[in-house]
């Protein structure tokens, strides 16, 4: 029995043309193929919303300013919050359960490889729709070109009264298209796990990696779905003079906060999943130990994904709910702090008696573990509700969970990128370049992010355009604006260490980490068929058990 | 007598079909969103502020008998399947596509009723928003059965369907039969706790 | 130190909160430290050395004291955060107002307040004006929030925790402030274009101070004879479609009451200074000031643009 994979030597095949080349990206259903697709194509996502942001910064480094005009400056928040969310974000990981997920189970592909080239252009529709607001926004009496309602369009902004033109019907169509998407791709992921994993994978012999892919998109099939239902409430009020949100008719405003939050707030769980994974992954493998507590994450991560579905109203507190209701959420928020703590503590666990490697991908998962912590922490400040009666709706909560989704999942991300791109390439990425990457990034992350809570203590609200100075913001705003720039070198860095490894980094072989799960034991990279034979596990970690004969797992599994 | 307990490699190693598990999970996402739907109709009960109110409905009981029964028709259908083949099926098959659309043409028989003689459309209040679009959205769902139906029948005369083809069948019938699952909760919902 | 400050409360609303406050920011504070030190020791002491190359250290696969150890403390220190602000919403949310309290209803406009004060028959715009409360005898200020259109926020910082003006759903907020001073703060729920510059200006006087303004507030209009031309170019125009003048012909709804105009200290929701040049760009363009705001230019020629200036700026 072994997991050794003979990779088939490839037959030698005539030169094609680009056209051709494309042409077999374009109407590929493998995986690795798609995966790799989700990825550039979330990268390119990242740069556009990147240069919202900067533009957003620019205006309000200084009070008053007149950088861009109120309209657009309003265009500005709402379309960086939906395409980062939407279409970077959600993208990248599914990108990566797509190119991971088989190869860690041992498979040769998903379940439905048809059905999942369909969601990842059904995905990359959505944000063809959301930009063509640009061009096509204008309806009748529109009176804005992008969508310019925010992320969460809340009613009634978005009627017809308040929402005259076609704008914000991009938003709402662009998000039901990629919802579609994004739940057939959940529905593929979960099948393949289930149907498709390799002899002797058991569910508790999955990486944990796989297990919060799982979870993930479990999670995605109820969550994504909620804001789908009040989507097409939306349209029914907006087209054939439905009154579900519409206050003179006896429709509430505050129904479609519910509906959007009880999408919005586990949707950020389904982004904050797949990065715990990567984090495990990595931990292990950089401090050449077993995971600490396999059971207890497993368990943790499937009660947060639970909780998280109970919790979505601490958005909420300040709109008039009874004491109970508020009294409710500031109960299950906080108690989703408790699963969340025991991750930290399992990873901090497994790297105490370890043997920690600084190679990149491990200094993204520090930077991970410290920014967690604090965004964990914020988050508890905020799901006190008198105190988030203050902090709701300002700077606090947009440094809070640009905390969480820069400090903590991008950062995951990174070292995901890092790790991983040696198998889907061939080659590693230069670690010089990534510590460049990495100091540049992280600077400008703390310039920007540590900095941008404070603003939220002095009273600055979110979405606002301009400032009156004398209130002591102008300051902060500066500081966040120049970690603005940091943060954008950095990342260029990435792209261009992305781009020149493929051709000029060192060849990486199969397994250039010395890692213990299944994709490093096929070629780097993979063969389209993953694995010339089908391998066959005995445990959680199969290369270790191939590494170690004298001491494998499955003794102490 | 000893027993003997098989090593791993040697006990089959068994999954779960793709095709249910895919199916049970497009389930659990409808479900998700009938049940926005159906909290959304709860809770604008008795808040229209002018209009017709829900009193005004009459329970569907033949449509839903139809509906349901449609369900067992196609249990029978998969069955002769799996039994026979093609041969078994194609009968119950057709019955149960006859129920569903049967139950499709009630419902806009219904709507048309409601629209014109009661006055009650999509705009009138909150009662007509919320019961069209949760009774229409359930419609939606039972067209999109139909159609596949068709395309399985369609499948069935090329002769393309055969004993081993009861398992993808069999998910469709899944689909189906959450479909006769979800107008149970709607009916109940709609029609008497509503009324 | 900011006018809009969380950090220096001036009512029992905001001082409850305040004190909540500092526990949680000390337990935070605490277990970030406690974490950070053991993550940064761990990283120290068994990070790789030069020569250890190729041995893997022990594998251990967990430990089920300290997994329930590291279960419970959180719960402990959740359960005491959580009782903590229990109690602080049910005496913010839940508290009974006193006999003395002022009333006030707000309706919250793109992008502008109303404020009418139901008991005392007063109806003003963008300044609210309230009380001190003694402690021994409490006269807080409670406001019924309403909104015309879309969601508004109402934040003074100072005064008390955000609550939202949502149409078709009533809210209520409560503040006592113990020492007089203008207090700050703007809308903070995006509600449109000018959601940025629906500035928030609470001046809280003394009793006596207090009186004295709702008795000049509930005069009608004063009548000047020298502006009757303005005055007539406002009743023949759009202006009377929009706007309350008492005393008048004038009883429009959809914009501020003008009755006071120049009794405030700022136009157009705070932004400006209250006077003679800003109120005539105002009129002219409110678009020059505040583009996007709903307020229509009225074709003036620069004759009845000062006319109507000067019969606006007799309204005190």
């Amino acid at each position: 029995m072994t997991t050794e994979s003979l990779v088939l030597p490839a037959a030698a095949a005539p030169e094609k043309t680009w056209l051709e080349r494309a042409h077999a990206w374009v109407t590929t259903v493998d995986h690795k193929r798609l995966g790799i697709m989700y990825i550039v194509f979330a990268l390119v996502c990242l740069v556009v919303g990147g240069l919202e942001a900067t533009i957003i910064r620019l205006q309000l480094m200084k009070a008053h300013a007149n950088v861009v005009s109120p309209e657009v400056f309003n265009e500005l928040f709402t379309m960086h919050g939906t395409t980062m969310i939407f279409f970077v974000a959600m993208p990248i990981m599914f990108g990566a359960a797509n190119y991971l997920a088989p190869l860690m189970i041992g498979a040769r592909d998903m379940a439905f490889p048809r059905l999942n080239a369909f969601t990842f252009w059904l995905t990359v529709f959505g944000a063809a729709l959301l930009y063509y607001s640009l061009l096509g926004g204008y309806g009748l009496y529109g009176d804005a070109f992008a969508p310019n309602v925010g992320w969460f369009a809340y009613a009634p902004l978005t009627a017809k009264t308040f929402s005259r033109g076609h704008s914000n019907d991009y938003w709402t169509l662009a998000l039901l298209v990629s919802g579609f998407g994004s739940v057939g791709t959940a529905i593929n992921v979960i099948a393949t796990i289930f149907s498709q994993r390799c002899r002797g994978m058991t569910l508790g012999r999955m990486p944990l990696a796989v297990w919060l892919f799982l979870v993930m998109c479990v999670l995605v099939l109820f969550t994504l779905t909620p804001l789908t239902a009040a989507q097409l409430m939306l349209l029914v009020d907006r087209y054939l003079g439905g009154h579900f949100f519409d206050a003179q008719a006896g429709g509430s405003a505050v129904l479609w906060m519910h509906f959007f939050w009880v999408f919005g707030h586990p949707e950020v769980y389904v982004l904050a999943l797949p990065a715990y994974g990567f984090l495990s992954e990595i931990i292990q493998v950089f401090s050449r130990k077993a995971i600490f507590g396999y059971p207890a994450m497993v368990a943790a991560s499937i009660v947060i994904a639970f909780i998280s579905m109970s919790v979505w109203a601490h958005h909420m507190f300040s709109v008039g709910m009874t004491s109970y209701g508020n009294t409710f959420f500031v109960i299950t928020t906080m108690a989703i702090s408790v699963p969340t703590g025991i991750k930290i503590f399992n990873w901090l666990a497994t790297i105490w008696g370890g043997k920690v490697d600084f190679k990149v991908p491990m200094l993204w998962a520090i930077a991970f573990l410290f920014q967690f912590l604090v965004a964990g922490l914020t988050g508890v400040m905020l799901a006190c509700a008198p105190l988030d009666w203050h902090l709701t709706n300002s700077y606090f909560v947009v440094a809070h969970f640009h905390y969480v989704i820069v400090g903590a999942l991008f950062m995951a991300v990174f070292g995901a990128f890092y790790f991983w791109y040696p198998k889907v390439v061939g080659r590693m990425l230069s670690e010089k370049l990534g510590r460049w990457h990495f100091w540049l990034f992280v600077i400008g992350f703390h310039l920007t992010f540590d900095f941008m809570h404070i603003p939220g203590f002095l009273g600055m609200p979110r979405r606002i355009y301009t400032y009156e100075p004398g209130r002591g913001w102008d300051v902060w705003n500066v500081i966040i604006g120049i970690g603005v720039l940091f943060q954008g070198v950095g990342t260029l860095i990435l792209v261009f260490n992305l781009i020149r490894s493929a051709k000029k980094g060192k060849p990486a072989g199969n397994d250039p980490w010395d890692a213990w799960t299944l994709e490093w034991s096929t070629s780097s990279p993979p063969p389209e068929y993953n694995f010339a034979t089908l391998p066959v596990v005995r445990s959680r970690r199969p290369l270790w058990d191939l590494k170690h004969p004298e001491d494998p797992d499955w003794k102490y599994e | 007598m000893t027993t003997v307990q098989l090593s791993e490699a040697e006990t089959p190693w068994v999954l779960p079909s793709a095709g249910r598990v895919g199916m049970f999970s497009l389930i659990a996402a409808e479900v998700s969103i009938f049940v926005i739907f159906i909290v959304a109709y709860l809770f604008y009960l008795g808040k229209s502020v002018t209009g017709p109110t829900p009193a005004i409905l009459h329970p569907p009981i033949f449509l839903s008998v139809c509906l349901l029964s449609s369900s067992a028709t196609m249990e029978l259908a998969v069955r002769g399947l799996k039994r026979t083949g093609a041969r078994g099926f194609i009968g119950w098959w057709l019955l149960t596509f006859a129920l569903g659309a049967t139950f499709l043409a009630g419902t806009g028989l219904e709507w048309r009723h409601l629209i014109q003689d009661e006055g009650l459309t999509i705009s009138t209040n909150l009662f007509g928003t919320t019961f069209y679009s949760l009774v229409g959205l359930h419609g939606f769902h039972v067209l999109v059965g139909l159609v596949l139906m068709l395309l399985t029948a369609g499948f069935a005369a090329r002769g393309l369907l055969s004993r081993e083809s009861a398992p993808k069948v069999e998910v469709l019938a899944l689909y189906w039969h959450f479909v006769d699952v979800v107008w149970v909760v709607v009916f109940t919902v709609v029609y008497l706790v509503g009324r | 130190m900011s006018p809009t400050t969380i950090f220096s409360p001036e009512s029992s609303a905001a001082r409850m909160i305040f004190d909540l406050s500092l526990l949680v920011y000390v337990v935070c504070t605490v277990i970030f430290v406690v974490v950070s030190a053991l993550l940064i020791y761990a990283l120290v002491k068994y990070r790789k050395r030069r020569g250890d190359e190729t041995r893997e250290p022990a594998q251990i696969f967990g430990s089920k004291q300290i997994e329930l150890a590291w279960t419970i403390i959180p719960i402990i220190i959740v359960l005491v955060l959580f009782l903590s602000s229990v109690r602080v919403i049910a005496a913010t949310q839940d508290a009974k107002m006193p006999p003395g309290t002022i009333e006030v209803n707000v309706v919250g406009h793109q992008y502008w307040w109303e404020y009418r004060y139901p008991g005392l028959g007063v109806v003003t715009a963008n300044e609210l004006h309230i009380p001190t409360s003694d402690p021994a005898k409490p006269t807080p200020t409670l406001l019924h929030l309403y909104s015309a259109d879309a969601n508004h926020s109402y934040w003074v910082p100072r005064l008390a925790g955000k609550t939202d003006l949502i149409p078709n759903h009533p809210n209520q907020l409560w503040f006592d402030p113990e020492k007089p001073g203008l207090y700050l703060g703007q809308c903070a729920q995006y509600c449109g274009v000018q959601h940025a510059k629906m500035l928030l200006r609470v001046y809280v006087h003394s009793p006596d101070d207090f009186r004295r303004w709702i008795e000049e507030q509930k005069e009608p209009a004063r009548q000047v004879d020298t502006v009757a031309r303005g005055r007539e170019l406002f009743e023949r125009t759009n202006c009377m479609n929009c706007h309350t003048i008492a005393g008048t012909p004038a009883t429009g709804r959809f914009g501020p009451d003008l009755t006071h105009l120049m009794s405030r200290e700022t136009l157009a929701a705070g932004i400006v200074p209250n006077n003679r040049d800003n109120l005539r760009a105002w009129i002219k363009d409110p678009n020059s000031l505040k583009p996007g705001s709903l307020m229509p230019a009225i074709a003036f020629d620069d004759a009845e643009l000062d006319a109507v200036t000067d019969y606006l700026m007799t309204l005190r």
